[in-house]
This record gives structure tokens, sequence and C-alpha cells, in this order.
């Protein structure tokens, strides 16, 4: 009998000793709560000799690996773009492939210097945690894509239907905002992995499959017959993919938000991976010459040399031809529409090099 | 000869109404579902082409024949393949050194096994000195990654575990207590958030600057996990050495650390070699949690390799597939600990 | 449990002190260090610890709950609902192994070659995969496979079997069921008890195990009707709905910690030896009650333990779920929730808080339960 009186007050002890343990480390994380100099993330990545870069884990268009291992996709061009600004050499990039569920986490815990992963902007991830959201490089919204053979024309008729979706995006937030505001029952199965969504909703275990219009797109080149699936006109919300930074850092976030504004201005000016080592030194475009670095010391400002967003146009192209190789008529086949610059109708309009 | 198969399956299988009855359900239930399964597997399947255009109704086995090196090496560059065989080749030497029985420098392998075979396959895996190209982590994956996983958290957690063991046997309350609440924490939780928290969640606790490779995080995090119940083995072991022995070392003039070294725990350790291989399997089969962290084990290429367009869909041959490797490998080291055990309790046990 | 021997190497009390000490010391500087960089890299994004966001609106749906949730839910309930799903099928793993496990170890004891031989290969096969591996196999290779919902297997027209699930007829309450129910649950509780306590009038009560079964048929008696599940637009309605996840990951984990436990259950058996069961023979026991009352009280009190810790192995492993999108703890909170609030640190000690304390709890319950077995024995 003793025996058990001593066993239960070993187990008390233990768990008062593991509430100790926590309180130590709640009580340490409190103490030091003055905010330190913000990190110089630029000095970190020269020092280290590469840019960590953290991207999608694997979904056409956006990032993805070839059979070679050799990544490639519209965010992976962002992050060589980035590299090339920084430290000269588009290739030293050591990428992290990132589920939805984990990205922003990883972001927080300092593994990464940039997130790029076709991740949407919105008000709680810049204010609730911590982070900063740099530009939009993709404009898209929430889609569906279901199978032909339901004969679902719209979303809204997707009452009692179950959906397929990848989790930790804000694509179960919009589902159960659009059901409710629509008076319907929309069941949401949440996946941890692309390829998990994928497969489930080709095995029929969900009647649709929802992504951003972008995904969806590469979803569907997915499918074992693509012709089988349709992708509805529904778009139910704003999903503006974009770049994300830790907070505490407002140099880093400058370089990243300009090499992003210098590709799309690089459109806007003509500016194309082939020409733009001779209108370095031919242009008598004053943008195009602050852009390129012959005129002006804007590279200087940001920390950086007057080539530098001449190597990044030079990584992969500007923005239209970023577009192009991934979701341009010969790849995945999305119409430009929002993503066009807004001398075209589009809504990207880069801040002027001034 | 017919007579003693009369007799046999008399013995065996009809020797009373019961068992009689018994032996017809179950060949029954296993004509239901062994001829499909064969079907499927065998008659049916179909073992080459190059895409799964030639797949029928039975297994698609052709879809392993295409990605066999990748289920094995990862992403590891196919030139560089040979240094995977090469370390596989001297870890394999050294480990069936150390577990023949008969092998008079049995020790020193086991010694070796954990100190100069580590140097030796990580500086053939990783590369960068002596003329080897670098392979980065993020490249190695496959049955591979699960080997290396296993080997390098057995090293970290067994001499870890000795440690916990001795000191939640300790007379220093302190001692105790840290040991006790380490082991039952780690215990107490699921391995998926300790691999969460070890790999996502640690850079957040260390400094700016101070960078451990992913796989490195998930080896410490596995490392501690399994040093909990490698303790947990070798406490058992520890009780298994009779009061005697200890009084005989302190008699003979050792220090604590010197008795345990020379006394206690070369006894305990024969006594514990069954359960240490034991943890080791568990340790392997968990080793996949890590494709749901986002590493390329074997399951994890096997989940990725079934979204290849010219494969689509044939998880089930590869989950199969990496099923009957696991089974393999597992079965063989569980069938040594079982023969251990056996001897063990032949000689007398304690 | 503690050892006397290592009092053979006494330690001055100013050294054991000094020791204990520094190690504290030592623990402690690590704590703190690793709070410290916790702290300066939350401050550097104007974050602290925080338990508040839990009482936050959850904003989203979980696709599976046995209590009411809806999206406008905060965090905490959300927790809660997840919490249930990981109770759920821990219970109903537990429950299923324990019969598997029993059962096959059991066949494993067979003087049939054949049943024995089988057993062992099916357990041998599933001790020696990983767990994983299985439940993500039970997932995509079996469930995967199953037909679409027009093509549904059925049973009868009342319980039907397809990708989306299993679907069971649900038991509509009346008035009465739950008093009937509670009775129910009172009379096992009860009966056993009584008989326990009034060992002498055991021929006499016998007729109390006439109790349950009666009950029980006075409850579906008065049900009031089935709810039976019918196709409706995409899907079926009515009755009760086993998602093809929860299938997956209870085969999983059932089959899984059942080969565990038929090798507890075989080596305990064996364990016990062949002379107590010939002496019980030669007594004129009956093989049922040589079986019931002097080989079974003996290898449990050598099974209970180990199977304890069988137990527990299943709780934790509930948390692979999250791989096939069973909507767990691990899934919903430290994924979804995590994900939404950025609460990292916070999610995360709660999680372990919560695997932690229903670890002891249980170890605590079945430790109680090996207490009496072992009482009874005397």
């Amino acid at each position: 009998m003793r025996e058990r009186a001593r066993d239960v007050l070993k187990r008390l002890a233990l768990c008062a000793g593991v509430s100790a343990a926590l309180a130590v480390t709640t009580a340490g994380a409190m103490a030091q709560s003055s905010l330190p100099a913000p990190g110089p993330t630029v000095e970190a990545i020269k020092k280290r000799g590469e840019l960590i870069c953290g991207v999608d884990a694997g979904i056409p268009g956006f990032a993805f690996q070839d059979s070679a291992g050799k990544w490639k996709g519209f965010d992976v061009a962002y992050c060589r773009a980035i590299a090339a600004a920084v430290l000269g050499d588009p290739e030293k990039v050591k990428y992290v492939g990132l589920t939805a569920k984990v990205r922003f986490t990883v972001l927080q815990a300092g593994e990464i210097d940039v997130l790029i992963r076709d991740s949407t902007l919105t008000f709680s991830r810049d204010v609730q945690l911590g982070l900063t959201e740099v530009a939009i490089n993709f404009y898209a919204g929430q889609g569906f894509m279901v199978r032909k053979s339901l004969g679902v024309k719209e979303a809204s008729e997707l009452n009692g239907a179950t959906l397929c979706m990848v989790t930790g995006a804000t694509l179960e937030l919009n589902i159960a905002d659009y059901a409710r505001a629509k008076g319907v029952t929309i069941n949401s199965l949440l996946f941890e992995k692309t390829e998990e969504a994928f497969a489930a909703a080709e095995a029929g275990r969900c009647d649709g499959y929802t992504d951003d219009t972008g995904s969806l797109a590469a979803a569907r080149s997915t499918m074992k017959v693509p012709d089988d699936w349709v992708i509805l006109s529904t778009v139910i919300s704003k999903e503006p993919l974009g770049i994300h930074v830790r907070d505490g850092d407002e140099r880093w976030r400058d370089v990243t938000f300009w090499v992003d504004a210098a590709l799309k201005e690089a459109e806007e000016s003509g500016v194309t991976k082939a020409n733009a080592d001779d209108l370095k030194t031919t242009s008598k475009n004053p943008f195009v010459m602050r852009l390129l670095g012959s005129e002006g010391d804007f590279g200087k400002l940001l920390g950086l040399d007057p080539e530098w967003a001449l190597r990044a146009i030079k990584a992969d192209g500007n923005y239209a031809e970023i577009y192009d190789a991934y979701f341009g008529p010969k790849a995945l086949g999305l119409p430009r529409a929002l993503n066009n610059l807004w001398t075209n109708g589009g809504l990207h309009y880069p801040l002027p090099f001034r | 000869m017919t007579e003693r198969l009369r007799s046999w399956i008399h013995a065996n299988l009809f020797s009373s109404r019961l068992n009689g009855f018994l032996t017809l359900v179950m060949l029954a239930l296993l004509a239901l579902t062994l001829p499909p399964l064969l079907r499927w597997a065998f008659l049916d399947a179909v073992y080459a082409g190059a895409d799964r255009s030639v797949c029928g109704a039975g297994a698609c086995w052709a879809f392993i024949d295409a990605r066999f090196d990748q289920f094995f090496y990862g992403r590891y560059a196919p030139s560089e393949r040979w240094r995977i065989n090469l370390a596989a080749l001297v870890l394999a030497l050294f480990a069936a050194g150390a577990m023949w029985p008969r092998n008079p420098r049995r020790t020193e392998c086991v010694i070796l096994l954990v100190t100069l075979c580590p140097l030796i396959a990580g500086v053939l895996l990783v590369g960068g000195v002596f003329g080897l190209k670098l392979v980065p982590t993020d490249q190695w994956g496959g049955l591979t990654l699960n080997v290396v996983l296993t080997y390098a958290t057995t090293a970290i957690a067994l001499p870890l575990g000795v440690l916990l063991a001795l000191g939640r046997r300790s007379r220093l309350p302190v001692v105790r207590w840290l040991s006790i609440g380490f082991i039952e924490i780690w215990r107490g939780v699921p391995l998926l958030t300790v691999l969460f928290m070890a790999t996502v969640m640690l850079p957040m606790f260390l400094p700016d600057g101070l960078t451990l490779d992913r796989l490195v995080r998930a080896i410490l995090g596995l490392s501690l996990f399994v040093a909990a119940y490698m303790a947990e083995v070798v406490r058992a072991g520890l009780q298994g050495i009779s009061k005697g022995q200890y009084e005989a070392a302190a008699g003979l003039g050792l220090g604590y650390w010197r008795a345990h070294r020379l006394i206690i725990l070369p006894q305990a350790f024969r006594l514990i070699v069954p359960g240490i291989v034991n943890t080791v399997i568990d340790l392997f089969k968990d080793t996949t949690l890590v494709s749901i962290i986002g590493l390329f084990d074997i399951l994890g290429i096997v989940g990725q390799s079934t979204k290849d367009p010219a494969w689509l869909g044939l998880g089930r041959e590869g989950y199969v597939f990496a099923a009957f490797v696991f089974f393999v490998c597992c079965f063989s080291l569980s069938l040594y600990s079982q023969s251990l055990e056996r001897k063990i309790a032949r000689s007398g046990g304690h | 449990m503690k050892d006397s021997s290592t009092g053979l190497w006494p330690m001055k009390n100013a050294h054991a002190l000094l020791w204990q000490g520094v190690l504290l010391l030592a623990t402690g500087l690590l704590a703190l260090w690793f709070g410290g960089n916790a702290a300066e890299h939350l401050a550097r994004r104007g974050m602290s610890l925080d338990f508040g966001f839990l009482g936050q609106t959850a904003g989203f749906d979980i696709p599976f709950h046995i209590l009411p949730f809806a999206s406008t839910d905060t965090y905490l309930k959300a927790l809660g609902i997840a919490f249930l799903n990981t109770v759920l099928v821990a219970v109903l793993g537990i429950l299923a192994a324990s019969a598997l496990g029993l059962t096959l170890g059991i066949m494993r004891l067979s003087a049939n070659w054949l049943v024995r031989n089988t057993a062992g290969v099916i357990v041998e096969v599933v001790r020696n995969t990983p767990q994983l591996l299985q439940i993500v196999f039970w997932y995509v290779g079996v469930l995967q496979v199953l037909p679409q919902a027009r093509q549904s297997l059925s049973l009868a027209d009342t319980v039907f079997l397809n990708i989306r699930g299993l679907f069971v007829p649900a038991p509509l309450a009346s008035p009465a069921t739950l008093p009937l129910l509670a009775a129910l649950v009172l009379a096992l509780v009860a009966v056993p008890l009584i008989r326990h306590r009034l060992p002498d009038a055991r021929g006499r009560t016998r007729w109390l195990w006439l109790v349950p079964p009666a009950l029980l048929a006075a409850l579906i008696a008065t049900l009031d009707g089935w709810s039976v599940p019918k196709l409706q637009g995409f899907n079926f309605s009515g009755g009760i709905t086993l998602p093809p996840e929860l299938v997956a990951l209870w085969a999983g984990l059932t089959l899984y910690t059942a080969a565990f436990i038929a090798e507890i259950v075989r080596a305990s058996i064996a364990g016990v030896g062949k002379g107590q069961t010939e002496a019980a023979r030669s007594l004129g026991l009956k093989p049922w009650l040589t079986l019931r009352l002097v080989v079974l009280p003996q290898a449990l009190r050598v099974m209970i333990p180990q199977v304890t810790s069988q137990y527990l192995n299943l709780i934790k492993s509930s948390s692979l779920g999250a791989a096939i999108a069973y909507p767990e703890i691990v899934q919903i909170f430290a994924g979804t929730v995590l994900n939404q609030s950025g609460r990292a640190i916070e999610v995360m000690v709660i999680v372990m808080l919560v695997f932690l304390a229903v670890n002891l709890a249980a170890s605590a319950a079945l430790e109680r339960v090996n207490a009496a077995t072992a009482l009874k024995e005397r």
C-alpha cells in the first residue's frame, strides 16, 4: 500500500517537475523582451555564401525538382534573381522545400532567409505572425477543380460535397467563409502534402480539389486524365501570392522588395535577359539607366553594388520571361489576366526607380 | 513416407474435432485470400516497361524497376553512388565482425563500429575532402537515409541511454529526478511531435548564425527520443546484476565509474543486447516518420514517385516494395536478437 | 526500485551537494539559454509568449467531429474536438487490438499447425514493417480503391461501403434510451462487483448475469427506429459515417498493436509452464477451466505491464493520423491552428502536455488494474 502511495507521489512530483521545467523556459523567454538590433540578413547571406530560400515542396509551375534534382519554377526564378542581386550568382541558392503547414514556422524560426512559396499575403500573417509581406509576385484566387462527370458548373452547386485540399493555407478558411455566406455545407478534407491531396481527389475520396488558380492549373496537369477534370469559373477569394520575410530587418525587406520591382520594371521598359547587357551601355531612358546601374547609386543605397538589378534580370529574365517559362502557353497555359503589367490592364505596378 | 505424412496430418491438423474444424475454416479463408493475392503479385504482374501504359490488372513491378535506384539512394548524384555502396560495405563488414560470436576480436569490432565506422561513412557520404565531391544532405534520400538515421541515432542514443539509466539509479536526488524527468517526458510524447520540434522549431531556440543541418536536427531529435527508451532497456539490465557483483567490485577498491565500466556494465550488456537490438529495430521502422516532416526517406520517395506523371497512382506497388525491404531487414535482425536471447537463457542468464 | 548498492560508494555530503548543484545549474543555464534565444527571436518580430490566442475564432471547419463544431468556434474548442477524435481512435484501437491480439496470441499456441503458422506469419509481417507504412498502405492501397458513392458495396441495403467511408445505420434515441443505457452500464459494473463481494453465494447469484442482456434487449426494443444511410446528392446521408481516414488509422493502429500483444500473450502463457497445466489436468480440471483458473491468472500478471506499454504506444501513434488527413490533435491543433495563429511554441507546449497528461493518467489507471490483479493472486 505504501508502495502505491509513493508511486502516486512520484507521479505528482514528476508532473510538478515537468511544469517547473516549462515554467523556467517560459520565464526565460519572457524575461528578455528588450528589442535587439535588427539582424543584418544580407551580411549573413554574404558570409554564408548562399541564399536560403523557402519554396514549395513540389508543385508544377511554382517550384519543383526535375528528374536530375534541379529546382525549377516561378518562385525558384525569384530566389535566383535575389541570389544574383545579393551574391552575384543565381546558382548560390539553397532551396528548402516546405509544406504549407510548416512554412511560416520555418520562416519564423530563422532557418530560411526568405519565403517565396505561393503564399497569400494576409492581415494576420503580417500582423499576428510577426512577418513582413514584401511584395506580390502572382495574383491568384481560390478556385475549384471537379470531375467533369459530376456536371457541376459553379461552386454554389457544391452543397454537401467534400473537397480535398492542402492544410495550412488560407484555403480551409475561405471555404468555411464561403459556405457560411452561401448557407451551404462543404466538407473540407485537409492533407499535409500536395501529392496526397491530389491522390485522394484522383481516387474519388473527394468530389473536387480546391487551391489557388495558379496551383489548380498545375494540379490538373498532373491528373491521370487531365481532360476528366474541369476548373470552375467561380473564384471565391483574393489570393495575392508573394514574398514573406521576418519582421525586424528593414534593409533585407528593401532588397527583396526592389528585386521584385526591378523584374517588373524591366518588363515595362523592355529590358530582357538577352538585351540587358547592351541596354546598360546604350539605353538613354533614365529609368533603365538607374535600373541597370549606369546612372545613380541605387545599388549602394541598398547596400549592394550598382549592377544588382542587372544580374537579377539576367538570372532568368524579366517578369514576363519568368511567367512565360512556367505559366505561359508552352507551359501550363494560364492566361496572364491580372498578372499583366498595369500598362496591359493587369495589376503589377512596379514602384518607380527614382 | 505416405504413412508418416498421414500421421503428421493427423497429429497437426486433425487431432480433435475442434482442430479439424479449425483447419477447414483456415483453409477456406486462405483459399479466399491467397489466390487473388498471388495472382496480383505474380501471375498478372508486369515486370518491365517504360511507363504506366504497360501496367495491367496485376501489380506493376515495372514501376519499382524504373525507380529502384531512387528508392535506395534518393537524389544522391548517380556518379557518386559508389560512395554509399562502399560505406555500406564497410559498415556491413564491421557489423558482421561484431555480431559473429566466435570472432576473437569482437570487442575491437564493436568499438570500431561506433568510432571509426561513422567517421569513414561520414567522410564518404558528405565528401568535400580527399577530392570527393561535396554532396549536400538535402540530396540524401531513400533507404540510405533510413539507414543513416538509424545508425547515427543509435551511436548517440546508446551512450546517452547508459548515462540516463545510471542516473535513474543514482543515490543523488537531483541526478535521479533529472534522469527520470528526461526519460518520462520523451517517453510520454509522440515521436512525430519530437521530430517536428527538432526540424522545424529548433532554430528558434538557437542563436542567430548557429544553423544546424536539417538532417542533423532530425538525428538529434531521434537520439533524445530513443535515448529515453535505451535508458529503460539498460536499466532492466542493471537490475539483473546481483548485489554481490556490486559488493565485490567495491570490495576490490574500484571506484563508481571504474566498477561500472569494468564489472557491472559488461555483464549488464550481455543481458541487454537483445533489448538493444529490438530498440534499434523499432528505431529503424520509426525513421519513416521523417517523411511526414519533409525528408525524403524511402517512404517519402515512394510517395513522391507516385506523383510522377509516367507512373501515376502506383502507390500500392511502392508501399508493398518498401514494406518488403523493411521486413527483410527487421526480420533478420529480430531472428538474431531471438537467438541471442535463447543463448542467454541457456547460459543461465542471471 | 532505488538501487541500494550505490551506497557502496559513499560520497561526502559536501561533494554530493556540489555535484548536484553543478548539474542543476547547468540544466538551468541550458534552459535559460534556449529560452533567451527564443525570446530574442520573438522580440525581434514584436511577439511574446501568450496563450490568449486560444480564445480567437478558428475560422475553419473540422471534417469529422463527434460534438458539434462550427468555423465560428474558438481555437480552444478546436483543441477539444481534435482531442476527442484522438481519444475516439485510441479507444477503438485499444478495444480492437486487445481482442485481435488475444486471438492471434492464442492461435499461435494452438496445437493446429495451420492455425499456429498462419497467425505466426501475420504477426511477424506486421511486427517487422513500419507502422506509418501500414497506415498509409491501408489508406492509399486499400481504401482508395473502393468504389465511388454510386457503386457502393452494400449489405442488405443498410450498411454501405465506398471510398467515402463506411455508412452504418444509427439508432434513434427515444426518451427511454438514456435511462436504459445508464442502467446497462451500471449493471455491467455492479454484477461482477456483487458476485465478488458475495463469494459464498456464487452459485446462487449466477442469474445476475442475465440482467445486462435483458437491459440491452429492452434498450434496442424501445429505440425510436433506425436512421438508415441513403444516397443523396454527392453522398450518403443519415446513419453514422466512419470516414476512411478513421477506418485506415484504426486498422493500422489495431493490427500493429495486436501483433505485439499477440507476442506478449504467447510468451506469457508459454511462460506459465507445462507443469502447472499438467497438475491442473491431473486434478480433473477441464482444459477450458485450466486455462481460465490456472494459466490465465498467472499469465495475466506478466502480461498487464507489457500490454499497458503497448496501449500507451498506441495512444502516441494515433498522431500518425496526421499523415492521412485524420483530424486528430496533431493534424488539427499542431497543424492547422499552429499555422493560422503562428503560435508555434505555445501550440507545441500544449500538445506535448496533453500527451504527457494522457500518458501519465493512462499508466496510473492501468497500474491500478495491475495492482488489483496482483492482489487477487494472494
